[in-house]
């Protein structure tokens, strides 16, 4: 964001585009902080999402990186998967939870992570509220469906 | 920057033709004016100064207001970097225009000055900062205490009076909290100055409204939303580490939950 000072010579923001004649937009502040604003929220929540981050983050550098070399490294890389290789996986209880950690920390994360997203560069209510809307469907949809995958996996299925 | 003095061209008996003995040079000064009475827009508008490269920006404001242009509309007041009336983004970076000289900004092209984002414009180069100081009253940037006033000085160590030294630094200049993206999404984020004078009472030893500040600080645009972008940091016309103190607001209120 900041700029080197020696550097940031000139125009910004391509500001010699404008003149008299084409002036620059003019910046007004969204939304003014008042007296009322903003709503005081008790609770830990943002602080435990805070914390989440920074803890999931640890373990899924754990879990997704022994993910990608088991998957696509080690025992002939990419070219052994196939729904053999999955399933016999899948039929030990420890790599079940490894894939359900997984599943589950990678997508609060990434949700968390989208929320915020949405919180610093949406700038009308509603925007946000849709926005957060679909992302909480998808990522229940997900979690749930990755879920009921990992328990009710059945080897011979047809 | 050479600066022949007159004595020695006159001893030379031959001085270079043009200002090569003068310390002048003409310097461009591209400034973003607004004006809510003539238009809803604003535009960059050039004022041409002969200036000294070691004045500052400011002297160069002074110059064009005095001299070119009566209309063009700036807070100072104490011209010397410590009432913090002046901040404003020159080339694209916020700074005390009365703490930057032209040298440094290489004058060679246009200086471009335009009032601090995030926060209204009023005329200019001057913007509405009461969402700022509401951020600021917001967090009671005051000494709270229990029971009754001593009869003597509230004593403090050296230690003590060291650990919140840097944050007793700051001018309320806006240089920060003007540079913080999350800021200038809808301006209902504290702030990084609002957070640094919280920061100033949370850790005096003195004060016992620590927590009731805290409480503040954790709320949904309290001291998480801060993405550590360290542009607060580097704005800082009185060299503040504020990004550092608002993650030692954070750990504090990790630290004091659990």
């Amino acid at each position: 964001m900041s700029t080197d000072t020696s550097a940031a010579i000139g125009p910004v923001e391509g500001g010699s585009l404008f003149d008299a004649d084409n002036p620059a937009p003019f910046i007004e502040a969204p939304r003014a902080r008042t007296k009322k604003t903003p709503k005081s929220t008790r609770g830990n929540f943002e602080m435990y999402a805070w914390l989440f981050m920074r803890l999931s983050g640890v373990v899924l550098v754990v879990l997704v990186l022994g993910h990608l070399l088991i998957q696509l490294v080690l025992d002939g890389g990419v070219s052994k998967i196939g729904f053999a290789f999955v399933a016999g996986r899948w039929a030990s209880p420890f790599w079940q939870v490894w894939d359900l950690l997984m599943l589950w920390l990678a997508m609060l994360h990434g949700a968390n992570g989208l929320r915020t997203v949405i919180n610093d560069y949406a700038e009308r209510a509603n925007t946000r509220l849709w926005l957060k809307g679909l992302l909480y469907t998808a990522t229940v949809f997900t979690i749930l469906l990755g879920t009921l995958v990992i328990f009710t996996f059945d080897p011979n299925i047809r | 920057m050479a600066t022949p003095t007159m004595d020695k061209a006159e001893a030379a008996g031959t001085p270079e033709p043009g200002f090569a003995d003068t310390p002048y040079i003409t310097a461009t000064f591209r400034i973003r004016r607004f004006n809510p009475e003539v238009s809803d827009q604003s535009e960059w508008e050039d004022f041409e100064v002969l200036i000294d490269p070691k004045e500052r920006v400011l002297d160069a404001l002074h110059k064009i207001k005095w001299e070119l242009d009566g209309t063009l509309t700036f807070r100072r007041s104490c011209a010397h970097g410590v009432c913090g009336s002046d901040a404003m983004r020159i080339n694209g970076k916020n700074r005390l225009a009365c703490k930057t000289l032209i040298k440094d900004l290489n004058p060679d092209k246009p200086i471009t000055i335009e009032a601090i984002k995030g926060l209204t414009v009023l005329k200019d180069l001057v913007v509405d900062m009461d969402p700022f100081f509401q951020a600021y009253r917001d967090v009671m940037p005051f000494l709270i205490t229990k029971g009754n006033e001593p009869t003597r000085e509230r004593l403090q160590s050296a230690e003590d009076r060291e650990r919140f030294d840097d944050t007793t630094k700051c001018i309320l200049c806006a240089a920060c909290t003007s540079s913080c993206p999350v800021f200038w999404n809808d301006g209902q984020y504290f702030g990084p100055a609002a957070i640094v004078n919280a920061h100033r009472f949370i850790f005096d030893s003195r004060d016992e409204g620590g927590e009731q500040r805290l409480e503040i600080l954790n709320d949904k645009d309290g001291v998480w939303r801060c993405r550590t972008t360290f542009n607060c940091t580097d704005a800082c016309p009185r060299g503040i580490e504020v990004t550092k103190a608002i993650q030692e607001v954070k750990r504090a209120l990790i630290t004091r939950r659990f």
